[in-house]
């Protein structure tokens, strides 16, 4: 043998060598460009060595060369699941600092595409984790579902996915009537669809003996590894940034916290599904305040945002204003601030450290997804080669915002 | 909550004065603990075990620029506590040159935020026990969140038509990099204006 090991054939003193395999970058299960480093003792995973940073963009280093709202669109570009959520953290950063109120309105509109975004998010997790375990028909019917749901985004924003929809001081538009009315029907029929793919996987024989017992993660691994969102209600621990520190108006809605019990993937994949349906409730609330206190202004007037473009054309301030807005940016007092969100995959953070001028001095992304895949070695240990992808989908993985 | 994290601070400050040099609520509400670096991990020790903190989830390591400062660097944690439902922030100034001690005996989810802070501004974990560069290409070069690092960088790729393989060349903009200064002449701006020389000639 090449390492010189080889003895005799017919003593069959040989040294085994675990076998080295790479898991992507290239792989449909890969869900992006992961390279995994597997190696395996016959079909069991004894190492796994993550590779990322093949999608790192510089997307820090990018935010501090330009104004604070020019990097707004950077954040749609990092989980580009559920865009809007991540606006959602960097707009609570500036609000924070600067110490502006968002209007009710506004805050309503967040809450609600945050939602959405939560929707459009455990949707495509759900169906692709079914994928990664051989189920092909849940992707198709997910993604039709998803398919309206960024038509709603594109009506709000005109974008299917790179909203910049959400800014400092509210959001960038008001929603007009009928898409409210349209996204009340689209909640209504919803359930169907939800019931229609719980009817296929959850009691599914394939899917619960590829799903069952897998990656099983206690409640002191999930703390020991800083795992959060499904990752850590999969183990049992009631913890949602909703309902412990809340934001925006989220105090204000009643919803529930799904929990599971074993810590498996199995538990993580009823999570979701659950917390789909608890995401619908609070779409109902917030449409229902919406259409009660009826239209009023989105944005919080004053320095952070544009004046109406209706006063430009009559106040010589008011296009100084914008023509300062869009070129110099706002100022964000000096100081630094922790900002995060319950988005979809866990806790999504912004740490922003001011310097007083135009720019961020320094930004840094806390994803969820990266301390999930750190973890993987952890996890995947002792699992069979097959369960690596049913690992890779139960956590969630999006390298937008793992590479940044 | 903030008076809650201002009787924390002190209390921390207090068990454990060696190490903390200053606690603070800041402006946000948020508890900033000034620890020396040697002192980490045994701090953080600390807070992750006592009884009325437990802030048992890492939340964040980064690390913070300041090329004109001694200490230049700002080594930041973020914790969290799930059961007192509390946040703290940790600082550690460091010099350019120095070794900041590992804490991922400690939280095992630190692995990846040190060799991110190794890879994007070069400062060293002792104690780590793989630090290699996460992020950035496989023999990249240069710690790219440096202030003093080029938002451009040093090499672009290309695939060469010839050598039929991606090489690595040294960046040619053909346009400058742009970065537009908005900064009003009457708020403070301490450049001199193309002409403003002229004054001092006239007088």
């Amino acid at each position: 043998m090449a390492d010189g090991t080889f003895k005799d054939v017919q003593t069959g003193e040989q040294r085994i060598r675990n076998f080295n395999i790479n898991f992507g970058p290239q792989h449909p299960a890969a869900h992006g460009v992961l390279r995994l480093v597997l190696e395996l003792d016959g079909e069991i995973v004894e190492r796994c060595d993550p590779h990322i940073g093949l999608l790192h963009r510089g997307t820090e280093k990018l935010m501090e060369s330009r104004t604070y709202l020019q990097n707004l669109p950077y954040f749609d570009r990092l989980d580009y699941v559920a865009p809007m959520n991540q606006e959602h953290a960097w707009c609570l950063a500036i609000e924070k600092l600067t110490g502006v109120e968002v209007p009710r309105r506004a805050s309503l509109i967040r809450v609600l595409y945050s939602e959405i975004g939560r929707i459009l998010n455990h949707i495509l997790n759900v169906t692709t984790q079914a994928m990664d375990v051989g189920a092909l028909t849940p992707p198709l019917w997910g993604f039709e579902e998803r398919e309206k749901l960024m038509v709603f985004y594109e009506r709000a924003c005109g974008a299917r996915l790179h909203a910049a929809y959400f800014r400092p001081g509210g959001v960038h538009q008001d929603l007009p009537q009928d898409l409210i009315d349209d996204i009340e029907q689209w909640a209504r029929e919803f359930p169907n669809i939800l019931a229609d793919i719980d009817g296929l996987l959850t009691e599914n024989r394939i899917f619960k003996q590829r799903n069952v017992d897998i990656a099983v993660i206690s409640e002191q691994e999930a703390l020991d590894w800083g795992f959060s969102g499904v990752m850590v209600r999969g183990s049992g621990m009631a913890w949602d940034l909703r309902r412990a520190q809340p934001y925006e108006c989220y105090d204000e809605m009643d919803f529930q916290i799904p929990v599971g019990t074993n810590g498996d993937c199995y538990d993580r994949y009823l999570c979701r599904m659950q917390e789909m349906r608890e995401s619908l409730k609070i779409i109902h609330q917030c449409i229902g305040k919406l259409n009660n206190e009826g239209p009023s202004d989105v944005l919080a007037r004053g320095k952070f945002t544009p004046p109406k473009r209706g006063e430009m054309k009559t106040s010589m301030e008011a296009l100084i204003h914008h023509f300062k807005l869009y070129t110099e940016g706002f100022h964000v007092p000096a100081g630094e601030i922790y900002a995060c969100v319950e988005a979809p995959k866990g806790e999504f953070g912004v740490y922003l450290v001011s310097d007083g001028t135009n720019k961020p001095y320094k930004t840094k992304i806390r994803a969820p997804g990266y301390l999930h895949l750190a973890a993987m070695d952890h996890v995947a240990k002792g699992h069979q080669l097959a369960d690596v992808a049913a690992i890779i989908g139960t956590m969630d993985v999006v390298f937008g915002e793992i590479d940044r | 909550m903030s008076e809650a994290l201002t009787e924390l601070g002190t209390a921390l400050a207090k068990s454990s004065s060696d190490a903390v040099m200053a606690t603070q609520v800041n402006a946000m509400g948020e508890l900033v603990v000034q620890v020396s670096p040697a002192a980490l991990p045994g701090f953080i020790e600390h807070i992750k075990t006592q009884r009325d903190a437990k802030f048992s989830s890492l939340v964040d390591i980064t690390a913070v620029d300041y090329p004109s400062r001694e200490k230049r660097f700002d080594v930041v944690y973020h914790f969290l506590s799930m059961y007192t439902n509390q946040r703290i922030r940790i600082k550690a100034s460091i010099l350019e040159d120095e070794v900041v001690p590992s804490i991922t005996s400690i939280h095992p989810s630190a692995d990846w935020f040190e060799r991110e802070v190794f890879d994007m501004y070069g400062i060293m974990f002792s104690g780590h026990p793989d630090l290699r560069r996460i992020l950035t290409d496989y023999g990249f070069r240069g710690n790219p969140l440096r202030k003093d690092f080029p938002t451009t960088g040093y090499t672009e790729l290309r695939y060469d038509e010839v050598e039929k393989r991606v090489v690595y060349e040294p960046v040619s903009l053909v346009q400058e990099y742009r970065q537009f200064d908005f900064m009003s002449p009457w708020e403070g701006a301490e450049y001199i204006l193309p002409g403003d020389e002229k004054e001092e000639v006239a007088k």
